[in-house]
């Protein structure tokens, strides 16, 4: 169900010729390589552009030549990016929301998953159905209540806002993810659990969530891309007065694009990108297997 | 042996309900409720005005334009994201021919997908800077910056007919490597004796392609068309941050999501924006069904 990043050509070689004559066979390789060179350099282009640009002057930015290196390496435009323009302090702002409304909602999530997926109980499949129903909505329709919402209980342009909204609108896929998880481990050990006398919350953290560590691996990683990367709810919610201290990256990025784009000063910018992208590419290095299958686990389904 | 039960679930439950109560389901009763007032998003709500705000959507010329826009990425992200992702993933697993009787990939295809993927870890709202300096409109854009000295910069976004390309072909850059990962996934599940089976029968790289990554592939790609028609509904980041004057210039890119924004939080219209809201729902569940029921085949068992 998750296990997915299976390649071919690593099975047992079996008998049997490619009856393909080798001339077209090299021409045809040829030519998938130029299309995947190609889109390599689209995907890659824009990003290594920026990082040059993040050391160049804003003369040299507008001397076209876009892919010539820098005069110099300058680490100022650096400097402005993380103090002047705040980029520390979003940066700071987006850690701290998504490690508390991440493990919020595997916590919330699988607590929820578990007891829906393996306990009877009258009105079970109307919760679980009443969660998995929120996956159908977009989220656009509910901005403007949400909004009101918040105001209403005081919570509007405060972290722990965000975090609740962020853990809510999280939980329908989470909870249908691991409700199937959950579904599909064996029952035997955690009968022999309960033959020893181990109570339903030792027997959930001790037996049930080691047992589904992969599947909560992937969504916890899900989760984490998601929500570091949400752009709409912090707008939204992230409002008012003193709100502009507590901006999140993404919302942060936006407007420093917009302040660059006045004052016609794009190395600022495009160090504060690069201050932005650089983590996730050391991350991505580290855990890209995890993170893709993670991120594609979803869509398995 | 049952002692503690109920406790127990209503301990579990109590607290992901309550907060999925409050934030998700009443926010979204509220947006049906709303939907047939007038409200500006202050004071009490009172004003019944039944269906319309839908009129009022009926002959609102801006409704029509971000519709159009909608429906154009709703049709060609999907369609170009999912021919380009085919492709790839297919090359990347099958491309490299086979060699001592295996179907492998061509060389290099782990780099190939590592590239590929990243732009998907990026959030939407970063790329949208990214391409709103890439396709600046003067030299310091990357892409007038690599034309030739003598050509006249292209304006790119700032260019009423080609504004909502560009926003097409930043929406394909991202996703073309997730699908990529995705079909190829797929692929690495359809056994290797199938294709070599084919191709002892004398089946070129395009027959394989079309008789047998296709057809065994097809429930993936039914839910890469489901999810890329979702994504053609936002587009929001993009809009809001990387166009001009957001959804310029003259409404060239405006789209329901920042309509929806725009009413409720600028135009003090909460109530058409609730509207709006309930018209993207039943498009968007509108979509979804016509895509399933459209696309349903026979399913292939690899």
């Amino acid at each position: 169900m998750t296990t997915i990043t299976k390649t071919p050509g690593t099975t047992a070689p079996s008998a049997g010729r490619a009856p393909e004559p080798k001339r077209d066979l090299k021409i045809a390789t040829g030519l998938s390589h130029v299309a995947l060179v190609a889109w390599a350099l689209i995907t890659a282009g824009p990003l290594l552009w920026v990082l040059l640009a993040s050391f160049k002057s804003n003369t040299e930015i507008f001397l076209g030549k876009p892919f010539a290196l820098p005069n110099q390496f300058s680490f100022s435009t650096y400097a402005n990016a993380w103090s002047d323009a705040h980029i520390g302090r979003y940066f700071i702002n987006s850690v701290f929301v998504v490690l508390i409304s991440t493990a919020g909602t595997m916590l919330l999530g699988a607590m929820a998953a578990y007891v829906l997926a393996r306990y009877k109980f009258p009105g079970n499949r109307a919760i679980y159905y009443l969660f998995v129903s929120g996956l159908a909505f977009p989220t656009f329709m509910a901005l403007a209540p949400l909004f009101y919402i918040l105001k209403g209980i005081g919570l509007l342009g405060s972290f722990t806002g965000l975090i609740l909204v962020y853990i809510a609108y999280s939980l329908p896929f989470t909870i249908f993810f691991l409700a199937a998880f959950f579904k599909s481990l064996p029952y035997e050990i955690e009968e022999a659990a309960t033959v020893d006398g181990a109570s339903h919350v030792r027997k959930f953290f001790q037996i049930m969530m080691p047992m589904a560590r992969s599947g909560l691996v992937s969504i916890t990683i899900f989760n984490i891309v998601g929500q570091w990367n949400q752009y709409l709810l912090p707008v939204v919610i992230m409002s008012g007065p003193g709100a502009d201290q507590k901006l999140l990256l993404t919302q942060g990025i936006a407007q420093i694009s917009v302040s660059a784009g006045y004052q016609a000063e794009w190395s600022t910018l495009f160090a504060a990108l690069v201050l932005t992208i650089l983590p996730m590419i050391i991350v991505y290095a580290i855990f890209q297997r995890q993170i893709q299958a993670g991120l594609t686990a979803g869509a398995v389904k | 042996m049952r002692h503690g039960k109920y406790p127990f679930i209503i301990g579990f439950l109590v607290v992901p309900v309550a907060l999925y109560a409050v934030f998700v389901v009443w926010a979204y009763i509220q947006a049906f409720y709303l939907s047939v007032y007038e409200w500006s998003g202050l004071g009490p709500v009172e004003n019944f005005v039944g269906l319309e705000n839908f009129r009022k959507m009926w002959d609102d010329t801006t409704f029509w334009q971000s519709i159009k826009h909608n429906i154009f990425l709703l049709v060609f992200l999907p369609l170009i994201t999912v021919v380009l992702a085919l492709v790839f993933a297919f090359l990347l697993n099958v491309g490299g021919g086979h060699k001592g009787g295996v179907t492998r990939g061509v060389w290099g295809s782990k780099v190939y997908r590592i590239i590929f993927f990243f732009p998907q870890l990026l959030a939407l709202a970063i790329v949208a800077v990214i391409f709103g300096r890439v396709f600046g409109p003067d030299k310091s854009g990357m892409i007038n910056g690599l034309f030739p000295e003598s050509w006249s910069p292209w304006l790119f976004l700032a260019d009423e007919r080609y504004a909502m390309g560009c926003i097409l072909v930043v929406l394909v850059w991202q996703a073309v490597g997730f699908y990529v990962v995705l079909f190829s996934a797929g692929m690495g599940n359809i056994p290797t004796e199938v294709y070599e089976a084919a191709a002892i029968d004398g089946a070129s790289r395009v027959t394989l392609f079309f008789k047998i990554t296709i057809p065994l592939l097809w429930n993936t790609v039914q839910v890469a068309w489901v999810y890329l028609g979702i994504a053609a509904f936002d587009a929001f980041a993009l809009v809001n941050i990387m166009t001009v004057d957001r959804g310029g210039p003259d409404g060239a890119t405006s789209v329901l999501s920042l309509m929806i924004y725009r009413n409720a939080f600028e135009f003090s219209q909460a109530g058409y924006a609730s509207a709006l809201g309930v018209v993207l729902f039943f498009l968007t569940l509108t979509f979804a069904w016509v895509t399933l029921s459209a696309t349903r085949r026979e399913s292939v068992e690899a």
